[in-house]
């Protein structure tokens, strides 16, 4: 029971995420106050919105390096709507925020899907380009808390049912992740393609389209991410979530999505962008300070991918003893 | 991140000649790519084409293709090393703390060089003794190697380099040619060597091609592997001695963003990013133009974020153009 458990990388992660909150809470009580913790999960859940994304890209056997720029082109462009229309409704901004992510998410899907270019080249060429038209659109000027509307910067803290708004979103996009994983035709081709590329061919799935489909995904949820980003920071600029695309990969590392494709859930993606945000807060209250958050998540991520790979490796019969003694 | 191969391959009847075969390569477009570049430049602003001034402009490039060498060899062994940019930052992070226990310039350049080594084996030792795939491992360490020079900077800076260790970056050794021009010609020549008339070299691109097949020919390819990050820290030291050096100053922040750029100079060499082919004459192409570019535009006064854009959509489009113009061929051949 214990051995299967500890093979079992979301009850590991659950473990560990426990025992850290359970360390602090040994000195410092109030961090694990109800109230507290819902803090914590708020300021995590832009987080766990993109790692959702990028682990469909990743499951894939791709990466998505451009999501924090997508993020921030989106972002931008939902606040100049803001300040040249005031009176647009708010709802009608996230859409046009995820309808451009997923417009940007398609550019990448098509260089991956018609030419064939490797992901990771690709996103890395689109990631400059996307901050670059920020600039572009700008000319690198801010636009702050005071040019955008009031009812642009509460929706994400609108209290409903004690929570607020950013919290909701959150929770609906993991129930809307867990259903497309487990229960649509596409999120069972995501896992097939980056299992295994040939099979996928020949039970009929199409490889390219369905990555094209992962970074339409992965593309529309950053979409979506920019809006939340700038209302909640009230401010936009070039810069916004500069270098956060390794903060995403992270979260998916650390909650188990092999980067080699094929393995991986929605439970690990959001449990490993939890443990992140539970580093992150947890470091100003037991007086650790802020600059040793990075190295903090470096070890943390080395930790993470080197107890998946023994997991990893255990898994899986062996069917031809010969060829797997290499 | 290989990827499967899902269309069949084809097999010409006859191989083309070695002048053909010139001609058609990735070299040629390079270098027909930096003419235009280098024309338009010179048409474009009269202060381009003054040797002092071309100089300067090798300042731009020099420190990212130092690593990109090294970067080339481990991309063609089918690992990839996104840690670089962090190592600059923690080695001139130590030599700023050397400064301040009172270390000479010799011992600085020491020290840089020794954390670089010390990272690259801190990389090369998860990677080829756990076994875990590089990218990920280097995403961690790139936090790691940074935030170390975070925990000891905070929002501070390392000033008060001895005026000897300013040669480095700011040094020339013969008329326009500065220590770190001499320097990234001489780095091309070692490295064009190794990869492409040694032993190692060969191992480098068989490892890239098929791992397997290379450990049953008696490749070790651990050691290989190893001694390749290495050589990737070890360079990435030597551009945090000559970047330093140049600046006179360390922040947490410095080099931040390179490893991206330092990788897009390498596939923009025609190193294939999913392993087993590349040149360095290629590398060295890429960043002349790399260099080019960014210098170019800033006679023009274009701002810097207007070059990356530049950069990225010469990336896609320089592997895109190849891709679509064999798309057409094929398509008008039916």
């Amino acid at each position: 029971m214990t051995a299967k458990l500890l093979k079992n990388r979301e009850a590991l992660l659950v473990v560990a995420i426990a025992v850290l909150v359970a360390l602090i809470a040994l000195r410092f009580p109030a961090f694990v106050a109800p109230g507290n913790l819902a803090r914590v999960y708020n300021d995590t859940s832009i987080l766990i919105i993109l790692a959702l994304g990028q682990m469909a890209v990743i499951l894939t056997r791709c990466i998505d390096l451009s999501m924090a720029a997508n993020l921030a082109l989106c972002g931008m462009v939902a606040a100049m709507l803001n300040t040249a229309f005031p009176g647009l409704p708010i709802p009608l901004v996230i859409v046009t925020a995820m309808a451009l992510g997923a417009l940007l998410g398609m550019i990448n899907g098509t260089l991956v899907w018609k030419l064939d270019i490797p992901p990771i080249v690709v996103t890395l060429g689109t990631l400059t380009i996307y901050r670059g038209l920020i600039f572009l659109l700008t000319n690198g000027k801010w636009i702050n808390a005071h040019e955008m509307s009031v009812a642009f910067k509460a929706l994400p803290r609108l209290d409903i049912a004690g929570a607020p708004v950013l919290s909701w979103l959150s929770l609906a996009m993991i129930a809307l992740m867990f259903v497309v994983m487990s229960r649509t035709a596409l999120g069972r081709a995501f896992h097939a393609v980056g299992g295994n590329p040939h099979a996928a061919v020949y039970t009929g799935i199409d490889v390219g389209r369905t990555r094209f489909f992962a970074y339409c995904l992965s593309g529309a949820l950053a979409g979506l991410s920019g809006y939340l980003w700038v209302s909640r920071y009230a401010v936009a600029y070039v810069d916004i979530a500069a270098g956060f695309e390794l903060d995403i990969i992270a979260a998916c590392v650390i909650g188990g999505i092999s980067i080699a494709g094929g393995i991986g859930s929605v439970a690990g993606a959001v449990l490993g962008a939890l443990l992140l945000g539970v580093i992150k807060n947890a470091l100003p209250v037991i007086n650790i300070s802020p600059f040793a958050q990075m190295a903090i998540s470096g070890t943390v991520i080395i930790i993470a991918v080197a107890v998946n790979a023994r997991a990893e490796r255990r898994k899986g019969r062996v069917i031809l003893r010969k060829a797997e003694a290499v | 991140m290989a990827d499967a191969q899902l269309s069949p391959r084809n097999i010409p009847d006859r191989l083309q000649g070695r002048g053909a075969r010139l001609l058609k390569s990735w070299e040629a477009l390079l270098v027909i790519v930096a003419m235009a570049i280098f024309l338009g430049n010179s048409l474009a602003s009269p202060y381009f084409l003054d040797p002092w001034n071309l100089s300067d402009a090798t300042f731009n490039f020099t420190e990212k293709a130092m690593i990109a060498f090294a970067m080339a060899l481990v991309i063609i062994s089918g690992e990839i090393d996104l840690s670089v940019a962090s190592i600059i930052a923690l080695a001139s992070t130590a030599m700023g703390y050397a400064v301040q226990l009172g270390f000479d310039t010799p011992a600085l350049v020491a020290v840089g060089l020794g954390v670089g080594l010390l990272c690259g084996a801190v990389n090369g030792l998860l990677i080829t003794g756990l076994g875990l795939p590089s990218i990920v491992v280097t995403i961690g360490t790139m936090s790691l190697f940074r935030g170390l020079a975070f925990i000891v900077l905070g929002d501070q800076a390392f000033t008060g380099y001895p005026s000897s260790f300013s040669w480095f970056g700011q040094g020339y050794v013969w008329w326009v040619f500065s220590f770190e021009f001499t320097l990234f010609l001489l780095l091309a020549v070692i490295y064009g060597v190794l990869l492409h008339k040694t032993n190692f070299g060969r191992a480098v691109y068989a490892i890239g091609n098929n791992q397997t097949a290379a450990l049953f020919s008696g490749v070790r390819v651990g050691r290989v592997k190893f001694i390749l990050f290495l050589m990737t820290g070890l360079m990435a030291g030597l551009a945090s001695v000559c970047l330093t050096s140049r600046l006179g100053s360390t922040r947490p922040s410095i080099a931040l963003g390179w490893e991206l750029e330092v990788v897009t100079m390498v596939v923009l060499g025609g190193v294939s990013i999913l392993g087993g082919s590349g040149t360095i004459p290629g590398v060295v192409l890429a960043a002349l133009i790399m260099g080019m570019v960014t210098f170019g535009f800033g006679l023009l006064n274009v701002p810097g974020i207007v070059m990356s854009i530049f950069i990225g959509l010469l990336l896609i489009s320089v592997i895109a153009l190849p891709i679509l113009w064999q798309h057409a061929r094929r398509h008008f051949a039916h």
